[in-house]
């Protein structure tokens, strides 16, 4: 038998699972604390004990978010191009962008950036023979500054040599790369994206003591977002010996932040509608940092109006909502972060909390259709992706996985469940839930073997019956 | 402009305005002429216009406006240059700028004054522009060499 060890190794919990590579089956799952701060290992080998034969498995591959994850901060020129093209390209890296940046950098920001103290400095601004003014200020800027993280270099190629030149004398680790943005609009984040992986397992994984793990196991090979983008990858796209579901979104609500992964080209479903602004990449991730369960409850409470709350707590328990009831128990879990709902009250705050905490970033992750007005009537503009005709939406993160009614909080996608009609969310998808956590585990099999990787998806996601939809 | 760098020019059609046929000539017809075209087609903002400008590092902007609502949409364009950092950029306006009876010499200087370098009466052939452009270029560098001399 076959089997491969599966690790992911969180900021609290480190998750193994087992598999039976042949059959495509789970044979085992345990988790521990994460020990990090001390040596990652302890909390680690707790795991694997719990693993009968654990030292006999084929592969036993990780993926890491401990001790904050991969940082990255972008810097770019216009906001909408080339600043958003570089924070593209480190999402789908699988880092968590600490800050973007546009136009010329301050000595201000520079400050900002030495605090920071990202994993990386990601560079760009300019297309192609482009602007090269406020790139080389910028790494100018860099160079003179006490930065000491690494700068990857992706902006107008027209300045690589002088920005490389700048970056040398300032004694600066610098690595250069294709433009995320060679031409307006065109998007080019994967060769910036396959250096940000490089940089994060020769230098990152080192540098946390994340490398230590190799006394027990291959190696820590990849962020874990980065996994989870990559099982949506072949989960929608198939391997060359699987087909897959087609094109999905999978939603992570976590206590920190909500992710989006969307594997889908985003194109109009409309006839009449022209697509604008920066090109869409298939697979795009999107973190929002102000909608998250637990550390930034109190954000996602202002961040939606008073009465909505109470609508929609109508709607769905058909009774009134105290504000007060809600405001207090948000208190509650922001101090609490591992505070589980104790009574079917607390479980519905926390749903519609859950709800519109999806339906928020999923709104933000979707494009919209701008109307224009004209003497012949109205025409329409898309910008960004038109996720409408999506079949496939996949729930993960604690908050789904431990609610009785997770079609209740994944509902939030739904495009008639946004607040702004114009949101291309989909229309009417089937639901899933990752409720073992398979995802980041079935994206590092898909290193090593991508078709059993998606068998493995296929059969452990779990179809979620939705009462409204039939 | 830089020495030896192809000149950029940023073009489109302004506003609601869905005519394209006109856009795709001129586009063409500065490729043709060696030029970079960068083209942001029919229904542009005024914003977009200025992204595109200051990403590309252009040389001109070149906005067409042919459904009669010229004055209206290319007002204010100038302001956002100089707003965001690109105060010197050669902005031409052409297409149906004529509205109602004004004569072509009202409605140029009604251009002129709103702040472009130069404006084209319905019918004018791409390459008066373009040999325009190639004019004011060497001038705009010309100038820049004398500043730089006093210096
Ligand atoms: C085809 C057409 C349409 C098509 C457009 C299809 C498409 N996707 O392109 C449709 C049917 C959609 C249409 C709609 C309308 N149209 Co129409 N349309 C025309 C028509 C017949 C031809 C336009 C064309 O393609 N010309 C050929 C190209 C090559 O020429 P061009 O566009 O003028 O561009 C050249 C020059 O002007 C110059 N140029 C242009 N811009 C610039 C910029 C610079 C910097 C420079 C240097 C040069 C330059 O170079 C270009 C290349 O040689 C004209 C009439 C005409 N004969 O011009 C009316 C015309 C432009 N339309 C007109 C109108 C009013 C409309 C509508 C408002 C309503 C209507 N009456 O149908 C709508 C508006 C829709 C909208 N929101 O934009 C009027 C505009 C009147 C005005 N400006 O005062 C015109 C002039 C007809 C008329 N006499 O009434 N139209």
């Amino acid at each position: 038998m076959s089997s491969a060890l599966l690790i992911d190794i969180g900021s609290t919990y480190t998750k193994v699972a087992c598999f039976d590579l042949e059959r495509a089956e789970l044979l085992a799952r345990s988790q521990s604390s994460t020990t990090v701060s001390k040596d990652v290992n302890l909390g680690l080998q707790q795991a694997l004990d719990n693993i009968p034969g654990w030292q006999q498995a084929d592969y036993r591959l990780a993926c890491s978010s401990a001790a904050g994850g991969l940082r990255i901060a972008a810097i770019g020129l216009v906001p909408g191009l080339t600043a958003e093209a570089a924070r593209r390209a480190a999402l789908g890296a699988g880092s968590r962008v600490v800050k973007t940046y546009s136009y010329e950098l301050t000595e201000r920001d520079v400050a900002e950036l030495e605090d920071l103290a990202a994993d990386i400095i990601l560079l760009a601004g300019g297309t192609d023979g482009g602007n090269q003014e406020i790139i080389l200020h910028n790494a100018r800027l860099l160079a003179d500054s006490q930065v000491e993280e690494p700068i990857l270099v992706a902006g107008n190629r027209s300045a690589a040599d002088r920005v490389a030149e700048l970056l040398d004398k300032g004694e600066k680790e610098f690595y250069l790369t294709e433009n995320v943005m060679p031409e307006l609009e065109k998007l080019n984040i994967e060769p910036a994206r396959q250096l940000i992986r490089k940089i994060f397992l020769e230098r990152i994984v080192k540098a946390r003591g994340l490398d230590r793990v190799k006394e027990l196991i291959d190696d820590v090979v990849m962020p874990t977002p980065a996994a989870v983008l990559r099982a949506a990858e072949i989960l929608a796209r198939g391997t060359s010996g699987e087909e897959g579901w087609g094109e999905l979104l999978v939603v992570d609500i976590g206590g920190a932040t909500t992710d989006i992964h969307s594997a889908a080209a985003g194109t109009p479903t409309r006839s009449g509608v022209s697509q604008r602004g920066l090109e869409e990449p298939f697979l795009k991730r999107t973190v929002e940092g102000d909608l998250g369960m637990r550390y930034c409850a109190g954000d996602l409470f202002q961040a939606v109006k008073p009465n909505r709350w109470q609508q929609l707590y109508q709607s769905l328990y058909n009774k009134e909502l105290e504000l007060q009831q809600l405001e207090d128990y948000v208190n509650k879990v922001c101090q609490k972060t591992e505070y589980l709902p104790e009574s079917q009250e607390e479980t519905e705050l926390e749903n519609i909390l859950g709800r519109e905490a999806v339906r928020l970033a999923t709104s933000r992750h979707a494009g919209y259709i701008r109307t224009i007005y004209t003497a012949q009537g109205a025409s329409f503009i898309q910008v960004g992706k038109d996720l409408t005709g999506i079949k496939n939406v996949i729930g993960t993160g604690g908050i789904i996985v431990h609610n009785e009614n997770p079609e209740l909080v994944l509902a939030g996608i739904l495009q008639k469940n946004q607040v702004e009609e114009e949101k291309l969310t989909p229309r009417a998808p089937d639901f899933y839930l990752d409720d073992d956590y398979l995802l980041a585990a079935a994206g590092l099999l898909a290193e090593v073997e991508a078709d059993t990787a998606l068998r493995i998806l296929q059969k452990y996601l779990k179809e979620i019956v939705q009462e409204e939809k039939n | 402009m830089n020495q030896n760098r192809v000149p950029t020019v940023v073009l489109g059609v302004i506003g609601a305005d869905v005519h394209a046929i006109g856009n795709q000539i001129l586009e063409y017809a500065l490729d043709e002429a060696g030029i970079e075209a960068v083209n942001i087609g029919v229904m542009s903002s005024q914003q977009e216009f200025v992204e595109a400008a200051v990403e590309t590092g252009a040389d001109a902007i070149w906005v067409s406006s042919l459904y009669g609502h010229g004055e209206m949409d290319c007002r204010g364009l100038r302001d956002k240059c100089v707003e965001a950092g690109i105060t010197d950029i050669l902005l031409y306006v052409g297409g149906n700028l004529v509205i109602g009876k004004r004569s072509w010499e009202g409605v140029k200087d009604l251009f002129l004054d709103m702040g472009y370098d130069r404006a084209y009466p319905p019918g004018t052939r791409p390459q008066e522009a373009i040999d325009d452009l190639w004019q004011d270029l060497v001038e705009q560098r010309e100038s820049k060499d004398v500043v730089s001399s006093l210096d």
